[in-house]
């Protein structure tokens, strides 16, 4: 069964931007997907008019079936949503909050406080139960988001950049709870200014560009689709100058480092026994960028050299 | 299922609301009882004296029952104006909006949340007026259901002001400069038989005069006008803001992009 089905879906604004330029997106029970794009993309747009915050212009949303424009309430139980700004009353408390939540989807209050402390505590947050959401730290405000989103056990958990402003370590326990989640059979659709954290969670990727899906596919075969990656080899002793790979471009940005651009019909042994021949000893490699940037990047810009705009 | 989703949501946004009021009660309780307690010293007690009777009552028992409507009118529209703008400039509207609640329960709970203060104060201005004179009820049937409506009516406006207005000014502007004046002319302090021809018709055109007028006829029996077009205008009133709220959030207006 689809989580979601979106046709057509446009959004002009009244000072007549179109956010939306007739969007096509499914995704399937169970998924974890990302939806991508630049800011000012149309992601935000296309979550809010699923969730109703935003009036559709046109095109039709289904949320497991349910048309928002005939059975929005049934549509509105199926949906968490975790936006991109802090949205809570701050001078609440915490198990307020969660409790208000449960009981705007109709949760009798004797569940809602059984899923208040499980949720909370899954989230680290049991301790802060009786603490003013204002006195929180921001990764405490965000996990205040999912664990409120979370409250009606949703089907389709909508997270609006969940991890934005949050430090390394809270995003991975983040993550790690996303995941379990998802385990339990809760579909995700992830938006996110964090390549590495899409390409990490999520199995299906939609990216969005001036009001266009541009690229739709699993994340798989959208990495696939790069052609070449470009890998950072750090040298054991200093050079004065690149050496000549024949077959591959090198740069040198210092003398301890090689930029080599590797296409998809090269291997990475064929580098090291040619770097090796030439007496160079390497240290380590990594990619130059996160595979996903990179292509989100290409994408992105050449769609800018054909429609002229910059994003 | 949603009778019960329904009605577990209501519960919870009047609870939410009455947890408002409490948290913030300097601001919601004792300010009515203060500017109640000046009243009835200044224009019942020390004024009110040279005046004489009104209406066949002593001055400060005829300025009674319009000082408790006039708390339960301006309170009952600040709630819901500061709660529903204030929920929208935080954004905790959102809440709602995605919650699987329709709009007229939304409308409900928010009135609810209004009448709950707009009835606190009123409760708390008539204590206040019972340490300064004696107060009979004539009809204590008209007293509840006029304060009960006046309330709604004013809790409506409340919501559609607070659906329109962008800014904090914008919320304040209608209270100041509408709802004041309008009250202060709307009979609480005098009878208007003591206006000229002209002056009386204008009055007339006043829905406070006719709040205030009942309320009084439920205390005291005596009222400038006739307490069943009262009622009337009351509940068209209700039911012409219940609509425009309803209509006003259906479509989107100030919550939805």
């Amino acid at each position: 069964m689809k989580a979601l089905s979106i046709r057509q879906l446009t959004k002009t604004y009244r000072n007549g931007v179109q956010a939306l330029k007739g969007i096509d997106l499914d995704v399937e029970e169970g998924d974890f997907f990302a939806l991508l794009g630049p800011n000012g993309a149309g992601k935000t747009t296309a979550i809010g008019i699923i969730t109703s915050l935003v009036n559709k212009t046109s095109g039709k949303v289904e949320v497991f079936g349910h048309d928002i424009d005939t059975e929005l309430a049934a549509a509105k139980s199926c949906i968490g949503l975790v936006p991109q700004e802090i949205n809570f009353n701050q001078f609440e408390t915490v198990s307020t909050i969660l409790l208000n939540q449960a009981g705007f989807y109709g949760i009798p209050r004797r569940i809602a406080r059984e899923r208040l402390e499980k949720y909370l505590t899954a989230l680290q947050l049991w301790d802060k139960r009786n603490a003013v959401s204002r006195s929180l730290s921001g990764g405490m405000k965000r996990r205040l988001m999912i664990a409120r989103a979370l409250m009606h056990e949703p089907r389709l958990l909508i997270l609006d950049e969940p991890t934005a402003g949050v430090d390394i370590e809270v995003r991975r326990s983040m993550w790690t709870f996303m995941r379990d989640i998802n385990a339990a059979g809760t579909t995700i659709i992830l938006t996110t200014h964090y390549l590495e954290e899409a390409e990490s969670l999520c199995r299906n990727v939609a990216i969005i560009d001036q009001g266009r899906i541009i690229e739709n596919d699993r994340m798989s075969r959208v990495l696939r689709k790069l052609q070449t990656e470009v890998f950072v080899f750090n040298l054991r002793d200093p050079i004065t100058a690149a050496p000549e790979l024949p077959g591959y471009q090198v740069v040198m940005p210092d003398d301890h480092t090689l930029e080599i651009e590797v296409s998809k019909d090269q291997n990475l042994n064929d580098i090291f026994t040619q770097l090796s021949a030439a007496g160079l000893a390497v240290l380590s490699m990594r990619n130059k960028s996160n595979r996903l940037e990179e292509l989100f990047m290409r994408l992105v810009n050449q769609r800018e050299k054909e429609t002229g705009i910059v994003a | 299922m949603y009778v019960k989703t329904n009605l577990i949501g209501f519960n919870t946004i009047v609870i939410r609301e009455f947890g408002r009021i409490v948290r913030i009660w300097a601001q919601t309780i004792v300010p009515p009882a203060i500017t109640a307690t000046l009243y009835f010293i200044i224009f019942g007690s020390l004024i009110g004296r040279r005046i004489g009777d009104m209406g066949g009552y002593s001055y400060i028992q005829y300025i009674a029952p319009g000082l408790i409507m006039m708390s339960v009118i301006t309170n009952s529209y600040g709630n819901v104006v500061s709660s529903f703008f204030g929920a929208k400039f935080g954004k905790h509207i959102e809440e709602l909006l995605v919650a699987p609640l329709p709009n007229w329960l939304i409308v409900c709970g928010y009135v609810a949340g209004g009448v709950v203060r707009g009835l606190l104060v009123g409760v708390v201005v008539t204590i206040v007026t019972l340490v300064f004179t004696h107060i009979s009820v004539h009809n204590v049937f008209v007293v509840f259901s006029a304060v009960l409506l006046s309330s709604i009516v004013f809790a409506l406006a409340g919501m559609i002001n607070a659906i329109f207005a962008k800014n904090f000014d914008q919320i304040t502007f209608i209270p100041t400069f509408v709802l004041t004046p309008l009250t202060y002319l709307g009979g609480v302090f005098y009878t208007i038989a003591l206006l000229p021809d002209w002056a009386q018709h204008i009055s007339q055109a006043n829905p406070i005069l006719y709040m205030v007028n009942a309320f009084r006829f439920g205390f005291l029996g005596v009222s400038d006008v006739d307490v069943g077009l009262a009622y009337g205008i009351m509940l068209a009133f209700a039911a012409a803001l219940f609509a425009a709220c309803l209509i006003l959030l259906n479509k989107g207006v100030g919550t939805r992009e």
